[in-house]
C-alpha cells in the first residue's frame, strides 16, 4: 500500500534544497506552500512578477492594501526590507539571470526538461502566458512541483511532451507525491522516493525511461 | 510656464481618436486608471488597440471598456482570470483579435520603445509555438528572437502623487507597467491621487520624471477595481 507525499510534504521537501539566501519566485499553486517551510537557519527572499522583493504572507482580511499584491493576483504583506519597483526591473531580475530558484508547477515535464505548463493547445481555449516563458529561460534553477500523474492516471513525467512547450530543456529537479527526480544528460533519475514508494511504482507510473537511485 | 494639469477626465482623454493605440497601466486589481477608462467610455472612441498586462475584470474598467465593444484588439499577457468574463466572450465569438505577448517581452518591448530601441532579442519563447515567424540570431552559442518596440499615441497612467511638472510617485505594487508606458506613448495621461506643487515631491523620490508625462488630472479617492467588483458594479 502506497503512501507518499501530501502537497505540503512536497513543498517542505523542495525547500530543503533551496540554498540559504536565495531569490526565490513561486509559482501558482503546490509551489506557494514552500514559503511555509523555510528550513531552520536559512533565509530566502521571494520576488513577485509584478514588482516586489521580500513579498510576505497574505494578510488578514481587515489588514489588506489594496496597492500590495501578488502576480496571482493575491492580496500579500512586504517584510522588512523589502523593495518595489516596475515591470521592466522586475523582469531585468529573472530574464538577466539575477533569480536563484523558481518553482513551478506543470501538466508534463519530458526526460530532456522541457516544460509545457501554459496551454493544452485546445482549439477554442484562450492562450494566457504570464510571465512562465520569462522565468523558465531566465532564473537559474527550475524545480517543478507536481503530482507524478493526471487525475486520471496519464503521466506528467513523459518522454516528450505533447502539449505546448513553456521552455525547452530548463527543469533541472521534479518533486511528485511519489519521489523527487532529477533531469539528467542520461534521462530521468529518482533521488529519493517517498515514504512507502518503490521505485518500481514510481517507474510504472512514469512515462518515460527512469533511472533508480545512486 | 509648464502646466500640464487638466481639470477633468473628460477633458483629459477627449481627443483620442477612432483606431488609436492605447496603452493602460495596472497589474490585476492594482495601478488601473479606472477613471480615464471610465471617462473613455463615455467619450466613445472605437477601434481601439489597447495595451494591458490582461483584459480586465468584472464589468468595470478595462472589461468595461472591452465590453463596449471599443476595442478591436488586446496587446496582452495574460488574458483570461476568474472575474474575466468579457474578453473570453468576445474572443470566442470572434470579436475581438488577441496578440500575446510573454509578460516580460511585453515590458520590454515597451521599455525599448521609450529608450528609443527599436528592437531586442530574448531567449523567452525560443523553442515554443510563440516563436514561430520571428527573427533568430546566436549570441555566444545561444538562440535569441528578436522582439520589436511596441509604441502607442496614448497612455492611461495612475499614480499616487504628481506635482505640474508631471513627476510622479507610486504606491507598492500599483506601479507596475505604469513607469513604463508614460515613456512609450507619444501622449502620456497620468490621474493622481494627490497633485502637489512643485517642489512639494522629494527629487529622490521620483519614480517617472516629469519629461515623460503630457497631461494630469487629479482625481482623489480614485475608485479600486476589487471593491467595484465586490459591489457587483457594472460600467457605464
Amino acid at each position: 500500500m502506497s503512501t507518499g507525499w501530501n502537497r505540503e510534504e512536497m513543498a517542505a521537501r523542495a525547500a530543503q534544497d533551496i540554498p540559504d539566501g536565495s531569490y526565490v519566485n513561486l509559482g501558482i499553486g503546490i509551489p506557494e506552500l514552500v514559503a511555509k517551510f523555510v528550513p531552520e537557519g536559512r533565509e530566502f527572499i521571494y520576488h513577485t512578477e509584478n514588482g516586489m522583493l521580500g513579498m510576505g504572507p497574505p494578510p488578514a482580511e481587515d489588514e489588506r492594501d489594496l496597492d500590495l499584491m501578488n502576480a496571482g493576483k493575491k492580496y500579500v504583506t512586504a517584510v522588512p526590507g523589502a523593495a518595489y519597483f516596475h515591470h521592466a526591473d522586475s523582469f531585468s531580475m529573472i530574464r538577466g539571470g539575477h533569480i536563484d530558484v523558481c518553482v513551478l508547477g506543470t501538466m508534463q515535464v519530458s526526460a530532456n526538461g522541457d516544460i509545457a505548463n501554459w496551454s493544452t493547445g485546445a482549439p477554442g481555449a484562450i492562450p494566457a502566458v504570464g510571465g512562465a516563458m520569462d522565468l523558465v529561460q531566465g532564473v537559474k534553477h527550475i524545480f517543478v512541483i507536481t503530482q507524478h500523474t493526471t487525475k486520471t492516471g496519464e503521466p506528467k513525467l513523459v518522454e516528450h511532451c505533447s502539449y505546448p512547450l513553456t521552455g525547452p530543456g530548463v527543469v533541472s529537479r521534479i518533486y511528485t507525491d511519489l519521489a523527487v527526480v532529477d533531469v539528467t544528460p542520461a534521462g530521468f533519475r529518482v533521488v529519493e522516493l517517498a515514504p512507502g514508494i518503490t521505485f518500481e511504482e514510481v517507474e510504472s507510473k512514469t512515462g518515460a525511461p527512469i533511472l533508480p537511485p545512486g | 510656464m509648464i502646466d500640464k494639469e487638466y481639470s477633468s477626465v473628460a477633458s483629459a482623454i477627449a481627443d483620442i481618436p477612432d483606431g488609436a493605440t492605447v496603452m493602460i497601466g495596472g497589474f490585476g486589481a492594482s495601478g488601473n486608471p479606472i477613471e480615464l477608462i471610465h471617462a473613455l467610455i463615455d467619450q466613445g472612441a472605437k477601434d481601439l488597440t489597447v495595451i494591458n498586462n490582461n483584459t480586465g475584470n468584472g464589468e468595470v474598467g478595462l472589461a468595461a471598456l472591452i465590453g463596449n465593444h471599443q476595442v478591436r484588439k488586446m496587446i496582452c499577457s495574460f488574458p483570461r482570470s476568474s472575474q474575466s468574463r468579457v474578453f473570453p466572450e468576445l474572443y470566442k465569438a470572434g470579436k475581438i483579435e488577441l496578440e500575446l505577448v510573454p509578460q516580460g517581452t511585453l515590458a520590454e518591448r515597451i521599455r525599448a520603445a521609450g529608450a528609443g530601441i527599436p528592437a531586442f532579442f530574448t531567449p523567452t519563447t525560443v523553442g515554443t509555438i510563440l516563436a514561430e515567424d520571428k527573427e533568430t540570431r546566436q549570441f555566444d552559442g545561444r538562440t535569441f528572437v528578436m522582439e520589436p518596440w511596441l509604441k502607442a499615441d496614448f497612455a492611461l497612467i495612475k499614480c499616487e502623487t504628481a506635482d505640474r511638472l508631471g513627476n510622479l510617485t507610486f504606491n507598492k505594487t500599483a506601479r507596475n507597467f505604469n513607469p513604463l508606458m508614460c515613456m512609450a506613448a507619444t501622449t502620456t495621461i497620468v490621474q493622481t491621487g494627490k497633485l502637489v506643487a512643485r517642489g512639494d515631491i522629494d527629487p529622490e523620490r521620483v519614480i517617472t520624471p516629469g519629461i515623460f508625462v503630457n497631461r494630469i488630472v487629479e482625481v482623489s479617492d480614485p475608485v479600486h477595481e476589487d471593491i467595484l467588483i465586490a459591489e457587483g458594479r457594472s460600467y457605464p
